[in-house]
């Protein structure tokens, strides 16, 4: 099927539902449960996860645990054994490691077998009997999901990033656009925005003057590596070892530091206007290890001329480090042990600790709230998207070798996506014959 | 309730005449691969009061136990052993997962620093590791066993008296860490040559933390251990670099709970690693009796699953 054709699979009643919220003239958020519009009687909030991973069944148990009414009832995920095990971990007896107390959230988990979807696209169907969706599949499928949802009128929990190449990029930022009109709250799971440190932070940004520099960093060990099964098509493969393969990840630029990336936006308040960088493959060279870099080190430039020097690496035994710094003309903020001093390094300000909460938590709390009161108080999309530009940006840079204006990039036309999804159809990239992938080379891969 | 508290350390003492000639005495051992060594104390057993302020009889065999707690340096010896697998769900022994983000948070690795977010299972992991690298059994003390060790003989408040204000010479607590652990062995040991028993990090034992620990070990236990059943509450002992120096005492008990791994966001939560317990680490412990090969696998099952 080709999926990104044809919007039109959404039920007679979901249309007729959002032409109501349409008609009522948009006074609120669409409060969808209460309205009746669904199932009956029960006026919990319906949620539907799509992508049914580790981070899928975090993001599901987390909407679960917050105090509103909430009821999953649809999971899709392109694969029947990933949905199962997360739908085994929802539903089990004692899920104290995540509450601390002994008891579940099973009664929470109304998902017969009618309303799990597996394939390419199952989350349409799931998306239609929800009120609130959960976006978690591998990044590359964000803006045909997020797309959707805002389409089908849904609130939406999406995970970072929101798209894998600037094409995708133009779809979420146009859907965030549509999901304002219709006031659909969106969080995106840039978590650092709900986490008490970063905000307490953020809100005592001026005591160091003019942001002029910062640095950025994500460097460790790296993530899993799910090796080739036999029997697998190449699109299954990939889909298993999605973390390797640019179309589905972006690469670890995007899909990790993107983090910290996103803070230097946040406290700059803009997005840089270009980039250079460098980066390669020194120990990712193995058959399972698909075609992204293992580090890359770029420096942003912002339209005042003030620089992020970010840098990300992926290999075993080095410094690892996960943080930000930002330096300004009176100060300096130190995000990771949260405190901001002055230039001389005297203490401004220091987060007490004991203050600090869980961002992933809070982030569902807060959305599930401004459902369940139909108020309209999230639009993460925006930002979303051109924090998830910002690493695709550098990581243009990296794979080109080339300075890279941020037009430039986002008008590139780069679409990485499969023309057909389907298991028996080849992936964009393909490995050769002797079973390695054809990586980015400075100088010669050429972006735009 | 002896039963369950007492038979499993018991069985293990019952047996294994090996390891009996050499003297009794302090020693130190080349981590296997690695410039560096491990230093162990000798600690005869015997009878003390455990408790912080209602205390009771309680008796330990002798035992070895680390001078200083385990540092990054040695940890990553085990950790970066490339002869191992990393992660296996049917391995009995295998390296922990990569840190998501970097969980020494800046505080300091290489040089001496402790290592620190490790949850229960990867310390005794480092334990099985060591028994298979030099063949002989060790393992996390018990509490029992830590507060005997921590005591040092001494009744008092503190190991060094009753006076708080000594506990600078001693420890690293909210007063003086600057809100980081600091190297291994830099401040003075207790009377029996134990480092950063109080403060620094703090310290996993093997026990599950009961409330009620004396109703469950029973009245003059001997070796007590109370099995764990569930991953959290677990004992943990010693107290760390953020606790203000008052609360740094032998018999103060603390206990693991979810929220030190609250900020994974995946399911499962990860086996290995704490998000939010940058302020616990661990010692380890060799008891003199040394148990049967067996008897040592049947520990680390118990422990770690296989």
């Amino acid at each position: 099927m080709n999926d990104t054709s044809n919007p039109s699979g959404r039920n007679r009643r979901e249309f007729m539902k959002k032409g109501s919220v349409l008609a009522g003239g948009l006074i609120a958020a669409p409060l969808l449960s209460k309205a009746n519009f669904f199932s009956g009687a029960d006026d919990a909030i319906k949620v539907a996860l799509v992508g049914c991973g580790g981070r899928g069944t975090g993001a599901a148990m987390q909407a679960l645990l917050t105090k509103q009414n909430v009821k999953l009832v649809a999971m899709a995920d392109a694969f029947r054994d990933r949905l199962d095990d997360c739908y085994k971990a929802l539903t089990a007896e004692d899920i104290s490691d995540w509450s601390g107390v002994k008891g579940n959230v099973k009664a929470k988990v109304d998902v017969p077998e009618e309303r799990k979807f597996t394939g390419f696209d199952g989350y349409r169907k799931a998306i239609a009997l929800a009120d609130v969706v959960i976006l978690t599949t591998p990044p590359g499928f964000r803006p045909i999901h997020f797309e959707e949802a805002v389409k089908q009128g849904k609130h939406i929990f999406m995970e970072k990033p929101v798209a894998t190449d600037p094409v995708g990029i133009r779809r979420v930022l146009a859907a965030a656009e549509e999901a304002k009109k219709k006031k659909l709250n969106v969080v995106v799971g840039l978590q650092r925005h709900y986490q008490n440190s970063y905000r307490e932070l953020y809100k005592r940004k001026d005591l160091v003057g003019d942001i002029t520099s910062a640095q950025a960093w994500w460097n460790n060990d790296g993530v899993w590596v799910n090796p080739r099964k036999d029997g697998q098509t190449e699109m299954e493969y990939q889909m298993r070892n999605w973390y390797y393969f640019v179309w589905l990840c972006g690469d670890h630029i995007v899909e990790q530091h993107i983090h910290n990336i996103d803070v230097i936006n946040w406290f700059k308040g803009s997005y840089p206007v270009k980039a250079q960088g460098m980066g390669g493959r020194e120990v990712r060279k193995g058959k399972d290890t698909g075609e992204i870099f293992d580090h890359h080190y770029v420096e942003f430039e912002y339209a005042d001329g003030s620089i992020l020097n970010s840098q990300c690496r992926h290999i075993k035994n080095t410094m690892a480090k996960v943080d930000e710094l930002i330096i300004g003309t009176k100060g300096k903020i130190f995000c990771g042990a949260a405190k901001i001093t002055d230039l001389k390094g005297n203490a401004l300000y220091s987060f007490d600790r004991k203050g600090e909460n869980n961002p992933y938590q809070a982030e569902h709390d807060e959305l599930f709230e401004a459902i369940a009161k139909g108020e309209y108080r999230f639009a993460d999309a925006e930002n979303g998207a051109k924090s998830t530009m910002t690493a695709i940006l550098g990581r243009m840079a990296t794979y080109s070798g080339q300075m890279l204006s941020w037009d430039r990039a986002l008008n590139s036309g780069l679409d990485l996506m499969p023309k057909q999804f389907d298991w028996a159809a080849a992936p964009p990239i393909t490995p050769g014959a002797d079973g390695l992938y054809m990586a980015a080379v400075p100088g010669i891969t050429k972006y735009v | 309730m002896k039963s369950i508290a007492t038979l499993f350390l018991f069985g293990l003492s019952l047996s294994s005449p090996q390891a009996q000639e050499k003297p009794f005495d302090h020693y130190q051992f080349d981590i296997p691969g690695t410039a560096f060594q491990m230093s162990m104390r000798a600690i005869k057993g015997g009878g003390f009061l455990m408790g912080d302020t209602d205390k009771k009889p309680v008796s330990v065999s002798d035992f070895w136990i680390g001078a200083y707690e385990v540092t990054h340096d040695q940890f990553s010896a085990f950790y970066k052993d490339e002869t191992i697998t990393q992660g296996s769900k049917v391995d009995a022994i295998t390296r922990p997962t990569a840190q998501y983000i970097d969980l020494s948070w800046n505080m300091g690795k290489e040089g001496g620093f402790p290592v620190n977010s490790m949850s229960v299972d990867a310390a005794v992991m480092f334990c099985r590791w060591l028994y298979v690298k030099t063949g002989i059994f060790y393992r996390l003390p018990t509490e029992a066993e830590w507060e005997y060790a921590c005591r040092a003989g001494t009744s008092s408040t503190y190991p060094f008296g009753d006076n708080p204000g000594q506990m600078d010479a001693y420890a690293w607590h909210a007063q003086n860490s600057e809100n980081k652990y600091q190297k291994t062995g830099t401040k003075k040991p207790n009377g029996w040559g134990l480092y950063d028993m109080l403060g620094n990090v703090a310290e996993w034992t093997l026990d599950q933390y009961e409330e009620d620990y004396f109703t469950v070990i029973g009245p003059n236990a001997k070796d007590p251990l109370v099995q764990p059943k569930t991953r959290y509450p677990r004992s943990i002992r010693g107290g760390s670099y953020v606790d203000e120096p008052a609360d740094l005492r032998p018999g103060l008990r603390r206990f693991s709970e979810p929220s030190w791994n609250q900020r994974d966001p995946q399911v499962p939560k990860s086996r290995w690693w704490l998000t939010d317990g940058m302020f616990v680490g661990f010692r380890i412990l060799r008891p003199k009796l040394q148990p049967t090969k067996e008897e040592a696998e049947k520990f680390y099952t118990l422990y770690l699953g296989k």
